[in-house]
Order: C-alpha cells, then structure tokens, then sequence
C-alpha cells in the first residue's frame, strides 16, 4: 500500500482500450517519471490521477482515499502543464493565489504563501507582472509556484520542460530536483525525453501502446531493460540489439556474431545462463559505452572481449567519439573516449563489456533472466 | 524575365501612386455623396429644399428640421416626433445584445471546453438558424408571441432578436474560444474553480475582441430591424426604423423631405456611433482565431 495508488487501471474510448490494467504503487517523497513515445498514454494516466479523466476501470487512492469520481480540486493534488496554463488576464500574484482563493482561504495567508513561494522561486519582483511579460523560464517557475503554493500529497508535471530551449530545460531539470529534494514531495512526471526520465526519478514506468513495460528506478531500466523496446527507448544513442547465436562450450555460454567482413567472432557471456539456448539465435544488447578501444575500457569490468571489426564512421562529438561499425548486418554504434586514435576503414580493436551486455528472446523481444 | 518584373515591383513612382489616391478618394466622394446631401438638406428651410439645388450648401442654416423630426413630426397620427421610438429602440436594442452576447459566450463556452455527445449535432442546427430568412418565420413567430402574452410588446421583441441573434454570437464566440487552450480551463479545475466561475473569471476577461464583434454585429442588425418592428410592434413598442418609415409616409400635408433626412440621420446615428468607436476591434475580432495565438 503505498501513498498513490494505481491499482489495475485501464482507460478506454468507447471499445478502444487505451490504457491496459495499469498497477503502479508510489511511495511517500517518491518522483516517478512516466516516460515513453506519444500515445503510449502516460498523458491519460497523469490525467486520470488529476482527475480530468474519468477512470473506465480500477482504482486510484491518493493518501489512502480512493479519489475515483472526486472532484479535481478536493483531491489535494496540483498540476503543471506543458503550456504553463497561466491565467493571461491575471497578475503572476493572482495566478499562484487563484486556487487558494477558490478554496476560500482568507486573503492575508494567501498574501503570506505567496511571498513565501515567490521568494523560494525567486520570483517575486514579477508578481505583478501579466503572464505575456515573461521570458519562458519565467512562465514555468510561475506554473511551478502556483503548484507549490497549494502544498498538495502530490505533484504532478506533464512535459512541463518540452516547451522551453535546450539550454533553459536543463538548467530547469535541475531546479526542479533540487526543489524535490528539499521539499521531498511525491510528483509523478510525465514526459517523452528520456534523460529527463533517468536524472530527475526515483523510480520510472516506461510506457509503449497502452502498456507499463518496465517500472523500476533509473538503474534497472537502464541496466536490466525488461524488453527490446525499453532497451531501445531509454539511452542515448540508443542500445545495440545485434542478432547472435549461442555457443556453449563446456561451462561457458558464447555469443556468436558475425563480424563486417562475415568472420564469426565470439564473445563470452559472464555466466553460462543460456544453457537451454545452445544453438539458437538470441539478439544481444550492448550499450554504447560498453564497447570501447582496449585502454578505454572500464577498468572494474570482469569480464572484457576483444572483437576485430572494421571501422564504419567516426564522428567526434566534443566529449566522446562516436564509431559506427557493422555487426551480424546490424548497424553498431560506439560511445570511446573522446581522445581514441581511430579512422575509417581500420581494422580496430574493440574491447566489450560483457558485464553489460543482455540477451533478449528475438520472439517475445522479452529479455531473457540470469 | 524575373529582373524586369521585380523591377517594376519595386518602382511604384509618383504617378502610380497619385493614381491610386485620386481612385481612392474618387471613391470615397462618391460614397459620401448621399450623406453630404442628407446632412446639407437637413440643415436647410423646407422653401430652399424645394426650390433649390439639392447639392448646394443651406443659404439659411436652420435646425428646425431636427427639431422637428425629433419631437413634433407627426408620425402615423400622433404628432410626437421620433423621440419616443428611439427610446423604443433602445429599450429594445440594449437588452436583445446585452441577452444574445451574453448567451453566446456561453454557447461558445460549452462548445468548446464542456463538450458533450452531439456537441457538433447542437452547433449545425445553432448555425441553421443563420440561414432560415425572416419571412418564414413571421406567422409562426406571431403565434408564439400571442401564446406567451409578448405580442405587440418591447420584450416580445427582444426575445425574437435574441432568438435570431444566438446563431451568430455562438458561432463568433465558439470559433473563438477553440483556439483558447484547454489546459487553463483544466488548470482553473485543479484550482478548483466551477463551470461559472471558469466562465467569469477566466474566459470572459479574454473575450474583449469577439464580444466586441458580437456587439457591433448584432446591435447593427437589430437597430436596423424592420421587418420585425413593423410585424410584432404595435404603437408603444415601434422602433426607430418603423417610425421613420411612417414619419416619411405620412400623406398630409406637403412632404417636409428636410425633416425626412433629419429623421433618416437620426436614426443611423448609433450605429454610426458604434462603428466609431468599436469599429477597429471590429476587424481585429474578426481576424482572430484565424493565426493561432
């Protein structure tokens, strides 16, 4: 039982079931981000929550109170939106105090949690600002105060970075961890970019079509991905998934793939889990940075393979190099050292990461467990 | 090819531009003809209406004709002037668009952000009624009056223009509010604001443009009014245009045409008035929605 409850929601549109049995159990103080592409339905689930969609089945408790069919307002919660919402014939002041003035709290606290939230988002030489007058950043710190200032059980964002520049959204990413560390109240997050997914969470439910695929705190999902999707969506550049076959060869377990050239080249699996897969084709996920040059290899790996492979392109980004090669007829990109000395063409040798590395069943795309 | 006809693009030279003014104020003269001769003719004794130029400027400057049309010419059998149905059409006018805007907005409202099973179904048969032409409705309309006890009445009247108004207003208002984003009404609902008070509080204050519109539009069309005045007024209800009419034919005595454009100026006066000081919202009301803001 946990202080905002999910339990076995789904959401449909007539016979369209959009949302499918959704069980999601977040702690007191937790921040637990929704993540996944457009229409996977996180902005339904958050919705569902604030209460501006009905649930179709199930259950959602906030506090311990079962909220199904309670009003928006009485369900203590406070939201903000992607387009900050900000009231533009109204001050930046009568903004953050609009809802406490709708639930009749007298005027001289409402004055008083207004300077406190101001000065805590250091806004307070615009309050008497209209919303027009503000720079983006701005209008998201009013959007924030006029949340804070409720103090509800829970926080919930919905994209509320998408609309700012690249340099502002992180720099807001920031302040908005920071104020959850200091406040240390529950928000659930919604968005589509995954970094902001795995700096700014507690713990993650990455969605896809309707469906919670993996919910698990920012580690896991990146380390144990539960399917290809996940494997794919989360990270940046994406994971590698490169089709191999299992050799087992007295107590090991190899993966063999085929190199740019068709040379089939081996790679040993840190425990032999794949007993039952002798033979059969798996699909093999590595990491960016699980493949590097020889030096550049994380030194407390335990289990490091070399692989000879051709060099595809390079692409120096400024703190890494990128090096595209081609594996089983897969594209393969890897994340080295932005000082690596490599060029196109080479015969290079490459040092993987096996304690990264994860296999997943090409049918069910599911990741097969240790 | 493309060099010579950006050249002439670009060199609109003095003679093209003089053209374009002297067309330009050609134009203009020529609408503000009838006015000129209206207001000069007005202005003059009935003696030198009738004896002289029509467009030339009065030789005796007199305002009795003003006078006259406002408070002594005999309209129909009483001789009262236009003064009592102006004030009819005001007690008309004011109520029939302070109702029919006022229930647009709302329409708008739910329209667009309380949107129901056959909301579009509700709107077409709104905009139907744009279209169904007076005549047809008259003798049905009679009907409905006399049942209800409205018949021959100010607020008969009142109740007629805002049934044929709420069309219009709805449509300004729900082609406005679509494109005010939903998230604030959303936002006023965690905040925990009603259906009214998102309504008073949040999308009335942004409605300045469009109400402004919806006033223009419908005070313009229900002042203007005749048909309905002549068909549902009786005596103490007519409006400004129905006397003006009775005023021009009255069959005794000589036509007194400078009380007739004195009358005539009269009653177009508060629609002029309107357009002069709303008119530039008029064209701004009108063009927003249209660019996403």
């Amino acid at each position: 039982m946990g202080f905002l409850d999910i339990a076995n929601v789904t959401k449909a549109y007539g016979n369209t079931e959009v949302l499918h049995r959704v069980d999601i159990s977040v702690q007191e103080g937790e921040f637990l981000v929704l993540v996944g592409p457009s229409g996977c339905g996180k902005s339904t689930l958050l919705n569902m929550i604030a209460g501006l969609e009905e649930i179709t089945s199930g259950e959602i408790s906030i506090n311990g109170r079962v909220v199904n069919g309670v009003h928006p307002s009485r369900r203590n919660i406070a939201m903000v939106f992607q387009s900050y919402a900000l009231y533009p014939n109204m001050t930046v002041g009568q903004n953050i105090t609009f809802g406490l003035e709708m639930h009749g709290v007298p005027k001289p606290e409402r004055d008083k949690a207004m300077a406190d939230v101001a000065s805590l988002l250091q806004i307070d030489h615009l309050l008497d600002r209209k919303p027009g007058q503000l720079s983006g950043g701005q209008r998201q710190r009013v959007a924030m105060g006029r949340a804070l200032v409720r103090n509800p059980d829970v926080f919930l964002f919905d994209e509320p970075l998408s609309n700012l520049d690249a340099k502002l959204r992180v720099d807001m990413r920031t302040e908005i961890k920071k104020l959850h560390q200091k406040l240390k109240t529950t928000v659930v997050y919604v968005t589509h970019d995954q970094i902001e997914a795995l700096t700014l969470s507690t713990r993650i439910a990455v969605m896809y079509n309707g469906y919670v695929q993996q919910l698990g705190t920012p580690q896991e999902i990146y380390d144990t991905p539960a399917n290809v999707f996940v494997a794919t969506f989360m990270g940046s550049p994406a994971m590698n998934i490169v089709p191999a076959k299992v050799v087992i060869n007295g107590d090991d377990a190899y993966a063999e793939i085929e190199d740019s050239n068709g040379a089939k080249q081996q790679l040993k699996f840190n425990t032999n889990y794949l007993q039952e897969w002798n033979g059969k084709e798996i699909l093999l996920g590595i990491r960016p940075e699980a493949i590097t040059d020889s030096e550049g290899a994380d030194r407390n790996a335990a289990n490091v393979q070399h692989l000879t492979n051709t060099v595809g392109v390079t692409e120096p980004a400024g703190s890494d190099t990128f090096v595209t090669m081609t594996l089983s007829g897969k594209d393969v990109i890897a994340r080295m050292r932005a000082d690596v000395s490599i060029a196109p063409e080479q015969r290079f040798d490459f040092a993987i990461n096996m304690d990264k590395a994860v296999a997943f069943d090409p049918k069910s795309e599911e990741r097969i467990q240790p | 090819m493309s060099v010579a006809s950006q050249d002439t693009a670009v060199r609109t030279g003095g003679f093209v531009r003089a053209t374009i003014y002297l067309v330009l104020i050609m134009f203009a003269l020529f609408y503000l003809v009838p006015f000129y001769v209206m207001l000069s003719n007005s202005l003059k004794p009935l003696a030198e209406v009738t004896g002289g130029n029509m467009m030339a400027i009065p030789q005796t400057w007199t305002i009795d004709a003003w006078l006259a049309a406002w408070s002594t010419a005999q309209i129909g059998v009483e001789p009262t002037g236009l003064k009592p149905y102006f004030l009819n059409s005001i007690l008309m006018v004011v109520p029939a668009v302070a109702i029919s805007t006022i229930l647009g907005a709302l329409n708008g409202y739910v329209l667009t952000k309380w949107r129901f099973r056959f909301d579009n179904i509700v709107f077409g048969l709104l905009l139907f009624s744009c279209f169904i032409p007076f005549q047809i409705i008259l003798i049905p309309m009679a009907r409905m009056l006399g049942i209800m006890g409205l018949a021959g009445s100010t607020p008969g009247l009142v109740l007629v223009h805002v049934v044929y108004g709420l069309g219009f207003t709805t449509l300004y208002f729900r082609n406005y509010y679509a494109a005010f984003p939903t998230e604030l009404v959303r936002a006023a609902q965690i905040d925990g604001a009603g259906f009214f008070r998102i309504f008073w509080r949040i999308m009335l204050p942004v409605s300045g443009p469009i109400a402004v519109v919806s006033i223009i539009w419908q005070f313009t069309n229900i002042w203007n009014d005749f048909l309905f005045g002549a068909s549902f007024a009786d005596v103490d209800s007519m409006p400004m245009t129905v006397a003006l009419n009775n005023l021009v034919n009255s069959s005794t005595g000589v036509k007194e045409y400078n009380v007739h454009f004195a009358g005539a100026i009269l009653a177009a006066l508060p629609t002029l008035l309107v357009y002069i000081v709303a008119g530039r919202y008029f064209v701004r009301g009108l063009m927003a929605g249209s660019v996403k803001g």
